[in-house]
């Protein structure tokens, strides 16, 4: 496999140093040549060409660019590619099955839970965790989940209820 | 935005980890949760050469009690771990008030507590926690290991006493003498922002009376600030209103605020004596442990 990143040539140095990294996305194995200052960001977005995984602020504030590495929701621009290395990485695009939507997108679709849908990716990888380890979780505890997570469009209420609404149909999947 | 270029070094021991450190000359830097550091070398503040990143090092995400009461938190233990931990919610009131208003959620489960003290951010919550606890860190070096309080670890904003060859491995909190009491609050325009001032609280009671406090205060001055005469004042008393009143009345005149976008330095003084108050409120036995934690969330 090859993988071409844009040249970063803000430095002098010749010499670039490259780590070989092993890893997983939405379950698929995969092996990468990173430099190690390239982000896990960059790494899903250039790399991989996963471009759900939105860069909001790029500067470890407002959460847009949330993924799962091994089901913890984490900032990618704020973690080293090559520190993925032996760890499972879940982005939005993993949420859906080839003819089924997650119970969180049906529920950010039936709830209105996005306009113009930057954060939505984020929201939905935090809530996912939320989900996975709460499966009943109260209102409060919808918001405590995604309070790193920034809206500026909705004012958040939408929000809340689609992860209400999907934690219903979850708990309903499995009774 | 990309760091500046830099080797990357992922040692599996801390031994590794060490020489590392010892070889990588003025300019290496230890990577654990990486929510300060990576945005620093982002923003160009640190241009470090070499990375020693310590994820792989075994043994070191732990928290645990000894039988004789003190705590141990390794250098890989992430705030998340703390925020859920029963271990904390059960004997150490300050630590698990402070656990869940550390930044936001995505962070806790990256950040760890002793790269928090390492940092040594004037509004990082959790050297104001650890310091009213008396706590100190571990640090492991070419000579072994040595206790460093919290209180002289930080010599000045982003500033510690680090050797460059040492690493942190460990905070440790000393056991109480009574029953421990006490909060962690923090003023934040939205979370996830630096605090406009944060006041943490460390009692150990005996009965209704206070053995020992401890009371430091986050984002009111150039370092962490400990505010030792309201500790003092509290000493040997009973927590009634006016023992309380002065002890918010001497928390608040340590503090050292700037006046800036987050506040005037009188308001940053005000929030200090009411957190101060709200706190020990909580705390006085006669509330009861139900009650503190009610008053403490309402707050």
């Amino acid at each position: 496999m090859t993988t071409v990143y844009d040249d970063l040539s803000d430095e002098e140095s010749g010499e670039v140093p490259v780590s070989r990294i092993k890893f997983s996305i939405n379950g698929r194995k995969k092996i990468a040549e990173v430099e190690p200052r390239l982000l896990l960001s960059h790494l899903i977005r250039r790399g991989l060409g996963l471009t759900g995984t939105h860069m909001g602020c790029d500067t470890t504030n407002c959460g847009a660019c949330t993924v799962l590495v091994d089901g913890r929701a984490i900032k990618s621009c704020t973690m080293l590619a090559v520190q993925a290395d032996g760890h499972a990485i879940t982005t939005v695009e993993g949420l859906a099955t080839a003819s089924e939507l997650h119970p969180l997108q049906e529920g950010f679709k039936e709830e209105h839970g996005l306009q113009c849908g930057f954060c939505t990716p984020g929201m939905m990888l935090a809530a996912k965790q939320l989900l996975d380890e709460n499966p009943d979780p109260t209102e409060e505890d919808v918001r405590w989940a995604l309070s790193g997570n920034l809206c500026r469009c909705t004012g958040y209420q939408n929000i809340v209820k689609s992860v209400l609404w999907a934690a219903d149909k979850l708990r309903e999947g499995q009774s | 935005m990309y760091p500046s270029r830099f080797r990357y070094e992922a040692p599996r021991s801390l031994d590794e980890a060490l020489t590392l450190l010892r070889d990588g000359g003025e300019d290496a830097k230890v990577l654990a949760g990486g929510q300060s550091l990576v945005p620093l070398m982002k923003l160009r503040f640190a241009s470090p050469e070499l990375i020693v990143d310590i994820n792989n090092v075994p043994d070191l995400a732990y928290h645990r009690q000894d039988p004789d009461g003190t705590l141990h938190v390794g250098a890989l233990c992430r705030h998340a771990e703390l925020e859920r931990s029963g271990l904390l919610r059960d004997t150490q009131p300050t630590m698990a008030a402070a656990a869940p208003l550390i930044a936001d959620p995505l962070v806790r489960n990256r950040g760890t507590l002793v790269g928090s003290l390492c940092h040594a951010d004037p509004q990082g919550d959790w050297a104001s926690v650890t310091m009213a606890l008396g706590g100190s860190v571990i640090a492991q070096g070419p000579a072994g290991r040595r206790a460093i309080p919290v209180a002289d670890f930080v010599t000045g904003p982003f500033q510690n006493v680090l050797a460059r060859d040492e690493i942190v491995v460990e905070a440790v909190i000393p056991p109480a003498q009574g029953t421990r009491a006490g909060g962690y609050l923090k003023l934040e325009r939205r979370v996830g922002d630096f605090a406009t001032a944060g006041v943490a609280v460390a009692l150990e009671l005996s009965g209704e009376l206070v053995a020992a406090a401890g009371l430091a205060l986050t984002g009111v001055g150039g370092s962490t600030i400990a505010a030792t005469e309201a500790g003092q004042a509290l000493v040997g008393q009973a927590l009634t209103s006016a023992v309380i009143e002065e002890a918010a009345t001497l928390a608040a005149a340590a503090a050292r605020p700037k006046s800036d976008h987050r506040g005037s330095a009188e308001y940053k003084r005000h929030i200090v004596r009411t957190f101060v108050v709200r706190i020990l409120t909580a705390a006085a036995p006669a509330a009861g442990p139900a009650d503190a934690a009610d008053a403490e969330r309402a707050a």
